[in-house]
């Protein structure tokens, strides 16, 4: 039924172009393998991978490091000593010394929030050619001495007489010395997000087995991308001193059954979340060229796809974490006049089978649409031909900061690939920040193929702002490998 | 102050909003042929377990009655009956309660001790039966599961409950003067062991889930859902149908076992508790608790203590038995009566009797940011209420602050809000000495000083720079509100609120009407009331109202005690001794020496000689001398930091020796001087009614109760007089009278009680 829509279906030739706005367009976009924490990576630092990603796109796109204009570089879980690490790692990947570069941070979407702001510079006109990304490094994290410790070790530095500093070496106690772990909870609703994510599959009545089905299907078409070579976004990384990496290491498609003897990994006992349908810790870097249509040309590019439009929304964190697409796919698609109908590629950020099935139940519900998004009806739901057919972060991996790029570029190649017009790319993150209001973010992108094929394709992201965080982080190391034990 | 703690907790389970998606889904769901469709229990077969569910048509709550308890034993021996079923899920249909309890009308219908009996003993043989079942039984708890609720969970196989905000579970029988009667106290200490099975009834907590959990009340949680297909209460009803069926299923095939391994800790424990001498011990201890926190003046706590003895030293039949009839007993009792009063008459001061307001108050403002306002504050900001907290000098101000935030730290340290609830929370009070925003503002309650020229002044200030549609209110404990109310422009906005200290501990709050206060006034501070979580009289405006007047009568007999040598402590123990919570001294001190003299020079003056007794001049020497009680650290007592042992004040005692009066010995025996401090408070409270500054006894029993502590266990002066008898009160004033004069003459209305028996305040 679904085929012969798209044969009935006329493209038309709907430019989303702005007046007055420059046409912004994705040149190319790399990533590294995406590799399961602890593994190979294990030994670097995160501008390692940053550096490998940068230095993979520099060399796949030949593009003058003169020209780039912005660096900016995604990372959720920050090592103190490389702050800025878009900075590091441009540096070390041997961009000029004179392109400043800089460094946010947005939950899951950080790479989202890194392309969009690449975006917003190139429509301002500050810029022509930015490169944007995002890290994410699990095999090391942050685990920091106690509050009473660092206390005392930063009143110790300014103890001016040997007294002094003995009285308080003196005052440490063994309590002092119990390190402090990255919270496991969510820091607004002291709630995990797998536990959320149990929540979630439970509301929208989820089952298990749907879920397991969801994860295998993921874990299968990612195999079947990585045999037919389509992944082609990845490029080899040389560990330094070590092998070269060239493949991502967590595809394991395995059988309902063996999923099936997982037991859940949050609410027990009746849980439906397991390690085997959560996306697990990855590392992982990734980067995309960005620049305005008018300079891509000049340089002689063909540009992979048009970046039109983005939205940001944000829920409550406590019940509506993970719902973002379904808020932002709707409100994108309206803003530049199309219908589900109109989109041939979406690419979801899959961070828990659970999830996404959750939220395919609510843009087929009626109820929640009315109830819950303030809407007639129900948004209608993406047909499963055109959702995330090359596998997803429950089977390539999510390295936090760096899914947004992948998810983009994975769009335009699909778009190439498969002839589609426009894409719509959905990402949920966590909100620790904001309580009732938070923002989720979709980003409408245009991917044109007009120079290689002579058809306009759109690709639009759809970001929403829940998480996927820091807080997950011991949870998700058992996970992981409870994963490795299973499979 | 066992006694406080006791109301404070009795209020807790003053009924919620429940939601009023009563029978909603369920009813439409398609029942198999076999089902007959019942009132209050129905059930459907699914996958092998039979799912009852329970809804009382009827009520907002699910309690356990008669014809609840006559449909489930119909339903339990049919499902006993059919093969095919394997195991059972005890649910209810109502998002807000599983059970709240049993019946009190049930009991209350009865005439003797052995009917209630009777009825204990049908609950504990379907109880005793469920317990022997076949199949195994979940019961899944959404909502309150209380009292007999409880005692049907725990007959249960196995308990889930939901981490719902709105479940708790239970045993307040002692707060209504009972025990638990269905099985409760022979199967708890089982459960938990003897000293969490005491702790829990004799002090009739509410536990949370998380808390239940870890007593092994209840063996598995469920998280609530948020929106998803259906509302979260209709989503997370099924959720937890869902995984009871799952349990059920589990249980009868064995996958599920309900025995835990026992860790050493408890392993220890019982081995201790298996020891008959530390069991002896152990109910001494307790006893000896009991004694000393209840005077001896409540009889069920004892009964539990016994209940359980006998259950454990003598097996269980004699151990229900004890049960039944203590159960029936108490029930029968003056204390328990007087505790149900209670219980009744604070859930009807929970309701707004004067219609929704045409507008919500949105946002308040509160003047003075000193005790009260900044209690004020504390109890409004946190229910979503922007509130500004005002002050004239940044030291008030930021004391007041400071209060507030330690209030809402001291949860966030007890882990009832998360930090984040609390900062959140704490965005919505701005702190401020100016008048900025107040053009905002639905409602401003000023908390200034008790001083008319000052309450004058403030409110010229504010209606300068209110909407007109703002609401004046003025918390003050004795000046008129008329008078307040002659400096305003508009005095059908103005009306009296008056809150008691601390605001955020104690629970009532005192509305005074004038004649000029519109309805809509008073249903909208009706609705702020509510909303801060108190339990509201509405009294007519007059000298000292009706809270302030009774004390004051109180007090100016206490000072007269003090005058004729009782001491302090004494007086304290006196007082005590009938059922206050705190003693006469302790409690002068508490409210304030100046404030006090203040009261009682004001309503003196207003009143008359009725209120004279003790001399006013020994309140003002007090005050002159700095003794104004815990707020300077002197008064009746010295109150030192960390010193436990309260001491007498030296300096008091030797003004009390200046003002010394010989007592008259035919009236100075210690009953005497209780009934004399009694019956000027009862007298007063009945005087007040007369003269329609009450508008019925029910609001005047819990003003008592809840605002100036007189002892629960009396149920107040309405229920006092009833109970002990118009006729022999008016005696005892009388033989007062004839030494002391008209501050002990019966009222008329107390007279025509005392002239016919048939007469009485409550029905």
């Amino acid at each position: 039924r679904f085929v012969f829509r798209m044969f009935v279906m006329t493209k038309t030739k709907k430019t989303l172009a702005k007046p007055n706005v420059k046409n912004i367009v994705l040149v190319d976009g790399v990533r590294t393998p995406f590799l399961l924490s602890g593994t190979s990576y294990s030994d670097l630092m995160p501008h390692d991978l940053g550096r490998g990603a940068l230095q993979g796109l520099l060399n796949r796109t030949g593009v003058p490091k003169e020209i780039v204009d912005h660096i900016i570089y995604g990372i959720v879980i920050q090592e103190v000593k490389t702050s800025n690490v878009a900075r590091e790692a441009a540096l070390g990947a041997g961009f000029s010394d004179k392109t400043p570069a800089h460094t946010v941070t947005m939950a899951c979407i950080s790479s989202n929030q890194a392309m969009t702001s690449a975006v917003g510079l190139i429509a301002a006109g500050q810029c022509d050619v930015v490169v944007a990304g995002g890290v994410e490094f699990m095999s090391d994290v942050p685990i920091r001495h106690s509050r009473k410790m660092r206390k005392t070790m930063l009143s110790l530095n300014k103890a001016k007489t040997l007294g002094q500093r003995l009285s308080l070496l003196g005052s440490i106690r063994m309590g002092h010395l119990m390190p402090e772990l990255p919270a496991v909870a969510e820091f607004s609703t002291a709630e995990s997000m797998g536990h959320s994510a149990d929540r979630l599959a439970a509301a929208f009545g989820v089952t298990r087995v749907e879920q397991d089905e969801y994860a295998l299907r993921s874990h299968r078409l990612a195999k079947k991308a990585q045999d037919e070579g389509l992944l082609s976004d990845i490029i080899s990384f040389q560990v330094p001193g070590k092998n070269i990496i060239s493949a991502d290491n967590g595809i394991r498609p395995t059988s309902m059954e063996q999923m099936g003897k997982l037991k859940p990994a949050f609410v027990k006992p009746h849980g439906t979340v397991t390690a085997a349908n959560s996306s697990f810790l990855t590392d992982g870097a990734s980067a995309v060229l960005i620049m305005s249509e008018e300079k891509a040309l000049a340089l002689g590019y063909k540009p992979k796809a048009y970046l039109r439009d983005f939205v940001y929304v944000s829920q409550d964190p406590k019940d509506q974490l993970l719902l973002g697409p379904t808020y932002a796919t709707p409100k994108v698609l309206e803003k530049s006049g199309l219908t589900m109908e109109d989109i041939d590629v979406f690419e979801f950020h899959e961070a828990f089978a659970g999830q996404i099935v959750a939220n395919l139940k609510a843009m087929d519900s009626d109820w929640f649409a009315q109830n819950c998004m303030g809407r007639k009806s129900k948004v209608g739901v993406p047909p499963m031909e055109k959702f995330n057919t090359w596998g997803g972060s429950l089977s390539l991996g999510h390295p936090f900061a760096a899914t947004g790029c992948r998810l983009v570029t994975t769009v335009a190649h699909r778009l190439q690939k498969e002839g589609g017009q426009y894409g719509v790319v959905a990402a949920c993150a966590a909100g620790g920040q904001v309580f009732l209001p938070k923002y989720t973010y979709a980003q409408l992108a245009r991917a044109d193929t007009e120079y290689s094929r002579g058809a306009t394709v759109q690709v639009f992201l759809v970001h929403s702002f829940g998480l996927f965080s820091v807080h997950v982080l011991c949870m998700k190391m058992t996970m992981c490998k409870s994963v490795q034990k299973h499979f | 102050m066992a006694g406080v703690r006791a109301v404070g907790i009795l209020s807790r389970f003053a009924t919620s909003k429940y939601s009023r998606l009563s029978g909603h889904g369920h009813r439409s769901l398609s029942m198999s042929s076999s089902l007959l469709a019942r009132t209050y229990a129905n059930y459907e077969i699914k996958d092998g377990v039979a799912v009852i569910r329970i809804n009382d048509p009827n009520s907002k709550v699910n309690t356990l009655s008669k014809p609840l308890q006559a449909e489930m034993t119909e339903i339990l021996e049919e499902i006993w009956g059919n093969s095919a079923v394997k195991g059972a899920v005890l649910i209810s249909s109502k998002p807000g309660s599983f059970i709240a309890g049993a019946d009190l009308n049930m009991i209350q219908a009865c005439k003797s001790a052995e009917e209630v009996t009777t009825l204990s003993q049908e609950g504990q043989k379907m109880f005793d039966k469920i317990e022997k079942s076949p199949i195994p039984i979940v019961a899944a708890i959404n909502g309150s599961c209380l009292g007999g609720g409880l005692e049907f969970a725990i007959a249960c196989q196995y308990r889930l409950a939901t981490k719902s905000k709105k479940t708790v579970l239970g045993t307040p029988e002692v707060m209504l003067g009972l025990l638990p009667g269905a099985g409760g106290t022979q199967r708890l200490p089982k459960m938990l062991g003897i000293p969490a099975a005491f702790d829990m009834m004799l002090t009739g907590r509410n536990i949370r889930p998380d808390k239940a959990k870890k007593m092994g009340l209840v063996h598995q949680l469920v998280d609530p859902l948020g929106p998803g297909l259906k509302s979260p209460e209709e989503a997370t009803i099924q959720y937890l149908e869902t995984v009871a069926i799952e349990a059920a299923k589990n249980l009868a095939n064995k996958k599920l076992s309900v025995k835990k391994e026992k860790g050493l800790v408890q392993k220890l424990q019982d081995m201790v508790m298996g020891l008959p001498f530390v069991r002896k011990q152990i109910y001494n201890m307790v006893t000896k608790k009991v004694m000393g926190q209840t005077k001896g003046l409540y009889p069920a706590p004892l009964k539990i203590i016994e209940c359980v003895q006998t259950g454990i030293e003598k097996g269980t039949t004699a151990g229900s038995l004890a049960e039944s009839v203590n159960f029936g007993n108490l029930a029968m009792t003056s204390e328990s009566l007087a505790l149900r009063g209670l219980y009744h008459g604070q859930v009807a001061c929970k309701k707004n009797n004067f219609g929704s307001p045409a507008r919500d108050v949105k946002n308040l403002a509160v003047l003075g940011a000193g005790l009260m306002g900044a209690g004020i504050a504390q109890v409004t900001f946190d229910k979503s209420v922007r509130t500004i907290l005002k002050d004239t000098t940044v030291e008030g101000l930021t004391r007041g602050q400071q209060q507030v935030y330690k209030g809402l730290n001291d949860k966030t340290k007890k882990k009832a809000i998360t930090s984040f609830q609390r900062d959140t929370t704490m965005s919505f009070l701005t702190g401020q000495l100016d008048y900025r925003g107040f053009d905002q503002a639905d409602m401003v309650i000023e908390a200034v000083f008790e001083d008319l020229n000052v309450k004058h002044k403030v409110i010229k200030e504010v209606e300068a720079v209110i909407p007109p549609h703002c609401i004046f209110a003025t918390n003050t404990s004795a000046l008129p509100i008329k008078e307040i109310a002659a400096a305003s422009k508009r005095p059908e906005k103005v009306i009296g609120m008056h809150y008691f200290s601390p605001v955020d501990k104690m629970q009532l709050l005192e509305i005074i009407t004038t004649d000029k206060t519109s309805k809509d006034t008073t249903a909208s501070a009706v609705a702020v009331g509510l909303k801060q979580g108190k339990i509201i009289i509405v009294v007519g405006d007059g000298p000292g109202f009706y809270t302030t007047r009774c004390l004051a009568a109180m007090l100016a007999e206490a000072v007269r005690v003090l005058q004729e040598g009782v001491g302090p402590k004494k007086l304290d123990a006196l007082t005590k001794g009938l059922g206050f919570p705190v003693g006469g001294a302790a409690l002068a001190d508490e409210v304030g020496i100046d404030v006090a003299a203040h009261v009682a020079e004001d309503l003196g003056k207003a009143l008359g000689s009725r209120f004279g007794g003790g001399n006013v001049e020994v309140l003002k020497t007090m005050v002159q001398k700095g003794y104004k009680g815990r707020k300077s650290g002197k008064g009746c007592y010295v109150y030192e930091k960390k010193s436990k042992d309260k001491k007498v004040n030296p300096g008091v005692e030797e003004i009390l020796k200046a003002y010394q009066l010989k007592p008259a010995p035919s009236v100075s025996g210690d009953e005497d001087v209780q009934y004399r401090l009694l019956s000027r408070f009862v007298n007063e409270s009945v005087l007040c009614l007369q003269e329609g500054i009450l508008p019925d006894p029910v609001q005047g029993d819990i003003g008592a109760v809840f605002g100036l502590g007189f002892p629960p266990c009396l149920g107040g002066p309405f229920r006092f007089v009833d109970s002990f008898g118009a006729d022999k009160l008016v005696q005892k004033m009388h033989r007062y009278e004839e030494v002391y004069g008209n501050q002990f003459s019966p009222c008329q209305l107390l007279l025509d009680h005392a002239k016919d028996s048939n007469k009485r305040f409550h029905k």
